[in-house]
């Protein structure tokens, strides 16, 4: 059963119904879902979730909709490895990694889009919609051809090939707007207000939507043996993300399931669309809007709606934010995958760019239990090394022709 | 000089449910301004009590961002259309 009690502003309070409602109609500040924690926290336990499906589902009491047949292709429960060789290149202690690349569609994205479809469907929704840098238009697009809803995409115009045909085959509606990541949402932020019978996941269902990052923080807790790590490192693109895990660990305690704990979050976003991280090193009270430039299209959002939401959390648990150039980013990229094994597309590079930079600063600690949060398939961006990763030689089929290439390689024994 | 202001679901309440309103005015300040003597009431919902922009409200003139703009002196000419659009979407 759901617990939830209703919808609230952030800003001013007012209180709202579960209903298809993302800003205050008063204020225009962002509505967050309210549940009964006390009811929660009666019915919940560590067994219970443990006896859950191996998705974000198995944390269904802690979502905003309750459905016995989500509209589920498998999100959530992705591996939470330990990165002992990448711990030692950058001088840390005990560092994971949470790979969601490992999602149904290769990104953290499907944890969002599985509550919000779901809750669209409860709604009455037949359409899905969303503005999207690529990630969430390929979750959108699966999930609602798993749910026998009809979509409708709409992306910036210089996506990555990957994401556009990721997003394409599922057979919805992909509409390409020539603008940047920032037009597109003001379209559909007016396109919602048009056509309201359309579920457009980060618009109109952004309240249920958002929630589902929560289930990264109830994911590393669970893994970590229901406990908290130090300190976490979340990518920011809009600040969703990193606001709602740091709910996620607020939550655990509040109904019992984890000791309350002191997470320390801290941001990381490309140089080339900074808004946070320049909030942070200023000191500044608002947030600034910018026009990107970084290959981490991703992360590329000028003008992040919970990017003041996000700066309060960082200060607040004592992290940091940084950010990273687009060379560091593919070296972040180059880096986790030669040492741990896992590919990231370029928001994961700017993840791992900005821990290596705040961990050679001190600001994440070698004492510290890290967690990054490494959330998209490095797949979907390929392009982004090209030139700069490809064959070490290319030879003829002969046995001359390998000695002549790998001598030097043989000689030193480096090959093994 | 008429401008269109493009008005937001959640202000439609105070428009009798209209999505576009012709005002007068040079500037998105004086736009906004004459959108609240056409419609009282869209003044304390737009501005906070400095008679700043409320942080969670975008507005738009010619589908550019008044911030990256002149802000509320941003000049608007006859038949440009002022959008106003809840800021808080996407990601």
């Amino acid at each position: 059963m759901s617990y939830v009690t209703g919808l609230r502003c952030r800003e001013c309070g007012r209180q709202y119904p579960a209903e298809a409602l993302h800003v205050c109609d008063f204020c225009f500040g962002p509505l967050e879902v309210d549940y009964d924690y006390e009811r929660i926290a009666a019915t919940v336990t560590r067994a219970r979730i443990e006896a859950g499906p191996r998705t974000i589902w198995r944390y269904g009491d802690l979502l905003p909709v309750d459905d016995a047949a989500p509209v589920d292709l498998g999100a959530g429960f992705t591996p939470l490895v330990r990165a002992d060789r990448l711990a030692a290149e950058l001088g840390l202690g005990e560092l994971w990694i949470k790979n969601d690349t490992a999602n149904p569609t290769g990104s953290f994205k499907d944890r969002v889009v599985s509550v919000a479809l779901t809750k669209a469907r409860q709604l009455g929704f037949k359409v899905a919609a969303c503005a999207s840098t690529g990630n969430l238009a390929n979750s959108v697009a699966a999930h609602a051809a798993r749910a026998g809803m009809g979509s409708i995409v709409l992306i910036p115009h210089d996506l990555e090939e990957a994401k556009v045909t990721m997003t394409a085959v599922y057979g919805g509606t992909v509409v390409a707007v020539r603008g940047s990541y920032d037009d597109v949402n003001r379209l559909c932020a007016e396109l919602a207000s048009e056509h309201p019978s359309w579920a457009f996941v980060n618009v109109n269902v952004r309240t249920y939507y958002s929630e589902g990052s929560k289930t990264l923080a109830f994911e590393v807790a669970e893994q970590l043996g229901w406990t908290a790590p130090d300190h976490v490192v979340v990518p920011i693109a809009s600040g969703s993300q990193l606001t709602k895990v740091a709910k996620g660990f607020a939550e655990l305690a509040k109904v019992g399931l984890i000791e309350p704990a002191e997470v320390r979050i801290s941001g990381a976003q490309a140089a080339g669309c900074a808004p946070v991280a320049t909030a942070f090193q200023t000191g500044a009270d608002a947030i600034a809007p910018v026009k990107p430039k970084t290959i981490a299209k991703s992360l590329s959002i000028g003008n992040p709606a919970d990017g003041w939401y996000a700066l309060d959390v960082i200060r607040r648990t004592g992290g940091s934010c940084a950010s990273v150039t687009d060379d560091e980013i593919i070296e972040g990229i180059r880096l986790l995958a030669r040492t741990e094994g896992i590919f990231a597309e370029t928001a994961g590079g700017v993840t791992i760019a900005t821990l290596a930079k705040l961990a050679a600063t001190g600001e994440v600690r070698r004492d510290e239990r890290v967690v990054a949060l490494v959330t998209g398939h490095g797949l979907k961006t390929v392009e982004a090394l090209s030139g700069t990763v490809g064959p070490t030689a290319s030879i003829e089929a002969t046995l001359g022709d390998f000695d002549a290439a790998l001598g030097d390689e043989l000689a030193a024994g480096s090959l093994g | 000089m008429s401008v269109t202001v493009r008005v937001p679901t959640q202000l439609r309440t105070l428009t009798g449910g209209l999505g576009e309103v012709p005002v007068d005015g040079s500037t998105v300040g004086e736009a906004l301004k004459a959108l609240d003597a056409a419609h009282p009431g869209m003044a304390e919902r737009l501005f906070d009590e400095e008679g700043r922009l409320r942080r969670f409200v975008n507005v738009f003139v010619a589908d550019e961002d008044v911030r990256f703009l002149e802000g509320l002196d941003t000049p608007v000419g006859p038949g440009q259309t002022v959008s106003i659009v809840p800021a808080v979407a996407g990601g």
